[in-house]
């Protein structure tokens, strides 16, 4: 009775990953029945082909940028370990633990989710968003009849608006502060219902 | 030594034989009811109920959260469109919105949906069984379940006798008298010539075989709305959720099948129908064939005399949750359509067949050692084609129908998808209505 333990046991560094992650072992399951599920061949890891075969990632007009958030420079395979790690973002923030100066940033803090959101637009990674990513981060979210020069205008005017010590790009401090208003939490978490 | 045996054996073995043809073969056939499967399906539901409230007392700080839609979503999603949601984010800009405008914050709407379909898929969801909230005491379904008591797991453990050492040689039998039966009654049948008689016999050896073989999957179906049963030269929709489903609509009624020709046991079936009343059997070669597909469709139902076919225009087995894409090729044939809808209750057995990760036998296995299936057929009134509208509208409105019925989700993506890639319309689509956002209506400056 039960496969949850036989499951538990299959997933190397599972308690590592709950305390890194905060995850429960209910949800941690489930992810990993989702991991399973999307690594059809069975290899262990995944690969930006099987991000692409779920249907509403492909719709998605940010979709490969998403992709590309989980896997690590120069690498073409993720296993569970960092899929989980990445998904850890968007838990909803617990506020019930008390927060200890001593333990590192918790994965799924406002920073760290701020961060994420980052990386969707600074896709050379160079740690600031330039028009160039801007111009490319907008080509992909709008329809093709979009002209350059309505995409250069809407850039000129982001930028203007945000960046703060004029260097043409806007570092991750003004990104942050450009949103300091908007509730990340609630707008960035996934809630599990069971 | 092994006389002796068989000496005592030999009698048990006659008696339970003849116990298995009063008591259920007999009433099956004949389509009347002793009570027995309803005796047992209170018994079982009692038990289960017990077994759940053991569970929940169990459970402690670990909630086990009602899912707020029926589809058992894993994550909570909300209802709102894409305008809602970016609207809302854009109500904390430090300036003034202007008509149409873009936002750093806009891309996180499109990064949780991104993630959210990462975790749980609205489409693939519907292709792997339905979740239950409680355990029906099949090891199959217990994700979520850690061990509990030891009375629950004696109770478990006698269902696996129960189902493995007692129910399913019960059923395999029965399955094999039902089977056998069926191709040489169909065969003898098909001797006689073509009269009256002949296709009242043949309606009689399908009707009392498929009972049987329901009896062996202790099929427990209701019917609905039976005033809207398919008359001859229709064409039968349904939803599609296993090969059961045939068995399942063919205890109320004859129906000519369409499918394509097998090799093996079901090839021999396949011919043995045929004999005693004209199916449609398709070649692998000939199903390429549209042309061939729709005209040999066509033929049967212009024949009024011959019996309405039925069809699943999804294409593939959906778990029943939610009712896919029909292939428009069915409601190009013309002729009156007939809706079924099909809904199982996911509570004494899971009869949806996963055929990545189930094979025919398997499958099978897995129903005869189920509790019980239990679904609900509901008859709809025919729909015909209207004027001005084309196949596809014509098939959407039909599965609309089917989906309302059975209680399931409409969902616009194709049956395919379980195995194709999406097409680029979609994104195109999402990416309009964000522009449409971002610099308003007219798109020169």
């Amino acid at each position: 009775m039960g496969s949850t333990n036989s499951t538990l046991i299959k997933i190397p560094n599972v308690d590592e990953l709950i305390q890194e992650t905060g995850f429960s072992t209910a949800h941690i399951i489930r992810l990993h029945d989702r991991f399973k599920e999307l690594d059809k061949e069975r290899r262990g890891y995944l690969c930006p082909q099987d991000f692409g075969a779920i249907k509403g990632l492909a719709i998605n007009p940010i979709g490969d940028r998403i992709i590309g958030a989980f896997f690590s420079p120069g690498r073409e395979t993720v296993d569970f370990y960092t899929f989980v790690k990445i998904l850890a973002h968007f838990r909803p923030a617990d506020n019930s633990r008390p927060k200890e100066s001593s333990s590192p940033e918790p994965i799924n803090s406002r920073t760290n989710k701020l961060k994420f959101v980052f990386q969707m637009y600074d896709i050379d990674k160079d740690g600031k968003i330039s028009r160039i990513d801007l111009l490319k981060a907008l080509r992909s979210m709008l329809e093709m009849q979009v002209t350059e020069e309505q995409l250069d205008s809407i850039v000129d005017r982001t930028i203007q608006e945000a960046d703060l010590d004029g260097d043409d790009a806007i570092s991750f401090e003004e990104f942050r502060k450009s949103l300091e208003k908007v509730n990340i939490d609630h707008k960035m978490s996934i809630r599990f219902l069971r | 030594m092994m006389e002796d045996f068989w000496a005592s054996f030999f009698p048990v073995l006659m008696i339970w034989f003849k116990c298995l043809v009063l008591l259920i073969m007999l009433p099956a056939m004949f389509g009347i009811s002793l009570g027995i499967t309803e005796t047992y399906m209170k018994i079982l539901i009692k038990t289960l109920e017990w077994a759940t409230h053991r569970i929940q007392r169990a459970s402690r700080a670990e909630e086990i959260l009602k899912h707020s839609s029926s589809n058992g979503g894993l994550i909570q999603r909300d209802d709102s469109s894409l305008e809602q949601e970016i609207e809302e984010l854009r109500r904390n800009r430090p300036k003034a919105a202007e008509q149409g405008d873009f936002t750093l914050s806009d891309v996180l709407y499109f990064t949780r949906k991104g993630i959210e379909s990462i975790v749980e898929d609205d489409v693939t969801q519907r292709f792997t069984s339905e979740e239950l909230v409680s355990w029906n005491l099949l090891t199959r379904t217990n994700n979520n379940f850690q061990y509990v008591s030891v009375r629950l797991t004696i109770l478990w453990g006698v269902g696996v006798i129960l189902r493995y050492c007692i129910l399913l040689p019960l059923r395999v039998t029965l399955a094999g008298i039902g089977i056998s039966w069926l191709v040489i009654g169909t065969t003898l049948v098909g001797f006689l010539p073509n009269c009256r008689v002949k296709g009242w016999l043949s309606e009689l050896v399908h009707l009392m075989c498929y009972r049987i073989c329901a009896r062996s999957l202790s099929a427990t179906i209701h019917y609905h709305k039976k005033q809207n049963r398919p008359k001859k030269g229709g064409i039968c929709v349904a939803n599609h959720t296993s090969p059961i489903d045939v068995v399942i609509l063919a205890n109320d009624g004859c129906y000519a099948m369409v499918g394509q020709v097998h090799g093996g046991l079901m090839g021999v079936i396949q011919r043995a129908m045929e004999r005693s009343c004209p199916h449609i059997w398709f070649e692998r070669a000939e199903m390429r064939d549209r042309h061939l597909v729709t005209q040999r469709l066509r033929d049967h139902v212009n024949d009024k005399t011959k019996l309405p076919i039925l069809i699943f225009p999804e294409g593939t087995c959906v778990n029943n949750t939610s009712v896919m894409m029909f292939k428009k090729g069915s409601f190009e044939i013309g002729g009156t359509i007939y809706p079924l809808a099909i809904k199982y209750d996911p509570q004494f057995g899971d009869a949806f067949w996963n055929s990545s990760k189930y094979n025919m036998v398997s499958y099978l296995l897995r129903m005869m050692t189920s509790w019980a299936i239990v679904c609900n057929v509901w008859y709809m009134p025919p729909m015909t084609q209207e004027e001005g509208e084309n196949a596809v509208q014509f098939a959407n409105r039909v599965k609309s129908a089917i989906a309302q019925q059975g209680g399931l989700v409409d969902l616009a993506w194709d049956g395919a998808l379980k195995r194709g890639r999406v097409k680029d319309s979609f994104k195109e689509q999402q990416q309009k209505m964000y522009s449409h956002m971002v610099v308003g209506d007219d798109s020169s400056d």
